[in-house]
C-alpha cells in the first residue's frame, strides 16, 4: 500500500490540483470559460424569493366541459341521436338522458377506440373521459366525467400555458436569473435570486389579468344573458354577459399621461381582428357605456363618444402611475388560463444572507482551525499529514462544487464543515490501526502497509453508509437541505480520495525516509 | 488512552436497563406531548424581523402583532439583539397579499423602524407533503442502511446495528418533545446525519469483533465485543471530538439559522456514540453470536 509509482504520483497530483483550481476560480476572475465556473449560491445565502404556485384548474374544468356538452350534442345531433337534458352536474360531469332504444348506439360512439368525440390514448389505455350509465325509470342517465389521464392532460396543458404567462411577467419586471421551473403538473416554482421585495411580484404573479370590455345594460335587475358585477370602491352596475372584446386582441399595452385630463391612463393597442371587433362595437353603441373588466371587477365604464376605428384606445380608471403600470405590464404578457395561488413563499433578504455566509465562514474557519489543532495535538508529523489532507479535501470538495456549478446553501456551509469534523475519522482508522500493526511488526514499512490493508473495509463501510443517507437526503429534500446533502455526500468522496491518494502518499514518503526511527507513530 | 482494558461489558444490563428506559419515556412524550413542529411540516408564516430602534421592545411588538387579527402569534427573540421572529398560523395567499398589509399596519403603529429580513410562508397541502416526505426519506435511509449492513454482515450485526440506530432516532426524538424544539426541514437533515454517523460508529466496532471472532475461537463473545469496543475505543473517541469539535463551531458561530440544526447533531453524536457500544454490542451477545455465526456465513 506504500508503493506509488511516479506515474500513479503524477496523475494524482495533476487531478488535485486541476480540481483545486476551480476552487480558486470562484476568487479569481478569468476570461477563460472552462475556468470560469463558479458555485452559485443558494437563496438562502444571496437573498431572494423562492414562490411555489399552485394552478387552481376548476374554473377550466367548467370551461372544458361547458365546450365539450356544445359538441357533444352537435355531434350526437348529427348522427341524428337525440339524447336530452343535457347538464354539468358536481362541477365535474357531463350528464345527459337518454332513451333505451339508442342507448347501445350512443355508449358505443363513446366508448369506441375511434371515437371522435371522446380520443383514446392507447399508451394509457383510457378514453378523454369515462362513460357511466345508470337507469333511472324507464330512462338512462350518462354521465361523463375526466378519466385520470384526460385530467393530467388538462392539467398539463394549462400549466404549459401559465409558465409561458408567469415567464413573461417576470421578464417584464426585469429581476437577474430567474428561475422558473414547472413542478408536478399543476405547480410553478419561481425563483428570484436577490430579490429584496416580493411584494410586487406576487400582486403581478396572483392576477389572472382576464381583461373584457362589455355593454353595461340598462336593467335594474340581472336577468338572462347579464350578471352583476361590482367597481373596486363595491358600488354595482348590471353587465352584460357579451364579451365585446377580450384581452387577448391586445398586442400592447402602456401606461400613460393623459394630457387633457392630467390623469394616468393605459393606452393599449388591437390586433387586426381586435380593430375591427373594436370599431363595429363603438360605432353601434354610441352614448352607450362600455364597460372594462379585469378578472371580474370593473376598471371603470366610460361612455362611447364617438366610433373608435384606429384599433387603438385607452382605458382610464382611479390609476396612480405604479397601478397602471402594472396592468400595462399584465395586459402585455397575457392572462393566465387559471387563478394561481402562493402555497409556498421563502424571502430571505440580502442582509439576512450577507450574515448567514459571514457566520458560516467564521464557523468554517474555526471548526477547521481546532480540528487541525486536535490532530497535530494528538498525531504530531501525522496529524499534520492528516491536516494537509484535510486541506487539500477542502480544495477538492469546493473544487468539486464549482465544477458542476453546484448550488451552496447555509445547510450546505455546515455540511462542509461536518465534512471537515468526520473526514479525519479515515485517517484516525488507519493511524490507530498502524498503531496496534507496528506493536506485533518490527519491519515498520510492513506494519504500516497492513494498517492501511486492514482498515481498508471498515473505512469504506463506514463511509458508505453515511454516503447512503446524504443520497437519500439529495433526492427526497428540498432547496437548502438538498445542499446540505450535496456538500456531504461529495465530501464524503474527496474525502476517501484525499485519505487514500494524499495521505497514503505523504505518509509513504515520510515513512520510508524515517523507517529507523524508534517512535515514528 | 493507550492499552486500555476498560469493562464495558460488566454494564451492558445497567445500561441496556436505561436505554430501555429513555425509549419508553421518549415514546410515551412523542405519543402523548408529540412533537413541536415548525412552519414547514405544521403550515403558517414565519417572519424574521430586525428593529432598527433599540426603544422597540418585545411587548411592544407582541402587542402591534395581535392587533393585526393573525389569530394566534407568537414573538420570540432571535439571535442577535434586536431579531425576532414571529410565528402565526395564517398562510400566505395571494389575493390577501397580507405580508405586505403587515408591513403597512405595523409601519402605521410603531413607525418604520423595523426591516423584515426573512419571511417563510407554507400553506396546509405544502406543509403536510414535506412531513410525509421527510417521514418517508428517514424510513427510507434506514430501510437502505439495514439492506446494506444485511449484504455486508450477517443478520445477528444488522439487527444489533439498526436497532442501535432506532435507539438513537427514538431518543433524539423524545429529547425533542421533551424541550419543545421546533421540528423543521433541516431537523429532518441533522435526523438523517445522525443515522448515518451511528452506523457509521458501529460498523467500525462490529468490523473489529468479526475479525476477533476469526482470530479468537476460544473467546466468548461476551469478552470479544469488550475487545473489541477497547481496541476501536481510541478512534471512538477522536472521532466523537473532532465532529464535536466543528459542530460546537457551527452551534456558537454559524448563526441562529443553524442553532438547532447544530444541536440536534450534537445530541446525536453524542448518543450515536454511546448505542454503538451499548446497544449494539450487548445484542450481539444475547444472539450468541460465535465464530461459527461467520464461518458459516462465509461457507456458503
Amino acid at each position: 500500500m506504500l508503493y506509488f509509482s511516479k506515474l500513479k504520483i503524477i496523475s494524482v497530483l495533476i487531478f488535485t490540483f486541476l480540481i483545486s483550481f476551480f476552487t480558486i476560480s470562484n476568487f479569481v476572475n478569468t476570461d477563460n470559460k472552462f475556468f470560469k465556473r463558479n458555485i452559485n449560491l443558494g437563496l438562502d445565502l444571496q437573498g431572494g424569493s423562492y414562490l411555489l404556485l399552485e394552478i387552481d384548474n376548476s374554473p377550466v374544468v367548467i370551461q372544458k366541459l361547458q365546450n365539450k356538452l356544445s359538441s357533444i350534442k352537435n355531434f350526437f345531433k348529427d348522427k341524428g341521436l337525440k339524447p336530452n337534458n343535457f347538464k354539468i352536474i358536481d362541477n365535474n360531469k357531463i350528464s345527459f338522458v337518454v332513451d333505451e332504444v339508442s342507448l347501445d348506439n350512443i355508449l358505443s360512439l363513446l366508448n369506441d377506440k375511434e371515437s371522435e368525440i371522446n380520443p383514446y390514448f392507447p399508451r394509457f389505455k383510457t378514453h378523454e373521459f369515462d362513460v357511466k350509465e345508470t337507469k333511472v325509470l324507464s330512462s338512462i342517465n350518462v354521465t361523463l366525467q375526466y378519466s385520470e389521464y384526460g385530467l393530467v392532460l388538462l392539467k398539463s396543458a394549462s400549466q404549459e400555458q401559465a409558465i409561458e404567462i408567469v415567464r413573461r411577467r417576470v421578464d417584464e419586471i426585469g429581476t437577474n436569473e430567474p428561475n422558473i421551473l414547472k413542478r408536478g403538473n399543476d405547480r410553478i416554482l419561481v425563483e428570484l435570486p436577490g430579490l429584496d421585495n416580493p411584494d410586487r411580484i406576487k400582486n403581478l404573479l396572483g392576477r389572472t389579468a382576464n381583461l373584457t370590455f362589455r355593454f353595461v345594460t340598462q336593467n335594474e335587475e340581472e336577468s338572462f344573458g347579464t350578471e352583476r358585477l361590482s367597481y373596486e370602491d363595491g358600488s354595482e352596475v348590471i353587465i352584460s354577459k357579451r364579451i365585446i372584446l377580450s384581452g387577448d386582441n391586445l398586442i400592447d399595452a402602456q401606461p400613460r399621461m393623459d394630457n387633457q385630463s392630467n390623469q394616468t391612463v393605459v393606452s393599449f393597442n388591437l390586433d387586426r381582428v381586435g380593430a375591427k371587433k373594436f370599431a363595429r362595437a363603438t360605432s353601434s353603441g354610441v352614448g352607450k357605456r362600455l364597460a372594462i373588466i379585469l378578472d371580474g371587477k370593473i376598471i371603470s365604464a366610460p361612455n362611447i363618444v364617438e366610433p373608435i376605428l384606429g384599433g387603438a384606445g385607452q382605458i382610464t380608471g382611479d390609476f396612480t402611475f405604479q397601478s397602471a403600470t402594472d396592468l400595462a405590464l399584465l395586459l402585455r404578457s397575457g392572462a393566465l388560463p387559471a387563478p394561481m395561488n402562493i402555497i409556498e413563499e421563502r424571502t430571505v433578504g440580502p442582509d439576512l444572507g450577507q450574515d448567514s455566509i459571514n457566520a458560516g465562514i467564521l464557523s468554517l474557519i474555526i471548526g477547521f482551525v481546532l480540528v487541525v489543532l486536535f490532530m497535530i495535538a494528538k498525531y504530531k508529523i501525522f496529524g499534520a499529514i492528516a491536516n494537509v489532507t484535510l486541506i487539500t479535501n477542502l480544495f477538492l470538495l469546493i473544487g468539486v462544487l464549482s465544477l458542476f456549478e453546484a448550488t451552496l446553501t447555509l445547510p450546505g456551509i455546515a455540511g462542509i464543515i461536518l465534512t471537515v469534523g468526520m473526514a479525519v475519522d479515515a485517517n484516525v482508522l488507519i493511524y490507530e490501526r498502524i498503531k496496534e500493526e507496528i506493536k506485533s511488526e518490527n519491519n515498520k514499512i510492513l506494519a504500516f502497509d497492513s494498517g492501511y490493508i486492514k482498515s481498508k473495509t471498515t473505512i469504506l463501510d463506514a463511509n458508505i453508509t453515511t454516503l447512503i443517507a446524504a443520497m437519500i437526503l439529495f433526492i427526497l429534500g428540498s432547496g437548502p437541505v438538498k445542499g446540505f446533502a450535496l456538500t456531504l455526500g461529495v465530501g464524503i468522496l474527496t474525502t476517501l480520495f484525499s485519505v487514500y491518494y494524499i495521505a497514503r502518499l505523504l505518509t509513504a514518503l515520510y515513512v520510508i525516509k524515517n523507517k529507523h526511527k524508534e517512535k515514528l507513530i | 488512552m493507550e492499552n486500555k482494558n476498560i469493562p464495558f461489558n460488566k454494564f451492558y444490563k445497567r445500561f441496556n436497563i436505561l436505554s430501555l428506559l429513555l425509549i419508553l419515556i421518549s415514546l410515551i412524550l412523542l405519543i402523548f406531548k408529540g412533537l413541536n413542529y415548525g412552519v414547514d411540516f405544521k403550515g403558517g408564516t414565519l417572519i424574521e424581523l430586525r428593529s432598527l430602534d433599540k426603544s422597540l421592545n418585545i411587548s411592544d411588538l407582541r402587542k402591534s402583532f395581535n392587533n393585526l387579527n393573525l389569530g394566534d402569534v407568537t414573538v420570540k427573540k432571535f439571535g442577535k439583539e434586536n431579531d425576532y421572529v414571529i410565528k402565526f398560523e395564517k398562510k400566505q395567499s395571494i389575493e390577501e397579499n397580507f405580508i405586505e398589509n403587515i408591513k403597512i399596519e405595523l409601519t402605521n403603529d410603531i413607525g418604520k423602524i423595523f426591516e423584515f429580513r426573512r419571511v417563510e410562508s407554507v400553506g396546509p397541502k405544502v406543509s403536510s407533503e414535506l412531513l410525509k416526505s421527510g417521514i418517508i426519506a428517514i424510513a427510507l435511509s434506514l430501510g437502505a442502511m439495514l439492506i446494506y449492513i444485511w449484504i455486508r454482515f450477517e443478520w445477528q450485526f444488522s439487527l444489533g446495528a439498526i436497532s442501535a440506530v432506532f435507539h438513537d432516532v427514538i431518543i433524539t426524538l423524545g429529547f425533542f418533545s421533551l424541550l419543545n424544539f421546533e421540528i423543521n426541514l433541516s431537523i429532518v437533515a441533522a435526523v438523517l446525519t445522525i443515522v448515518g454517523y451511528s452506523m457509521n460508529d458501529t460498523v467500525v466496532i462490529f468490523d473489529r469483533v468479526r475479525e476477533n471472532l476469526k482470530k479468537y475461537s476460544d473467546i466468548k463473545i461476551y469478552e470479544i465485543t469488550n475487545i473489541s469496543i477497547n481496541e476501536t475505543l481510541s478512534r471512538t473517541i477522536i472521532t466523537s471530538i473532532t465532529t464535536l469539535l466543528a459542530l460546537l463551531s457551527i452551534f456558537i458561530f454559524g448563526g441562529a439559522i443553524l442553532k438547532g440544526f447544530s444541536f440536534a447533531m450534537i445530541l446525536g453524536v453524542i448518543v450515536g456514540t454511546y448505542s454503538s457500544i451499548y446497544i449494539a454490542n450487548p445484542i450481539l451477545v444475547k444472539l450468541n453470536v460465535s465464530q461459527k455465526t461467520i464461518i458459516k456465513e462465509e461457507s456458503e
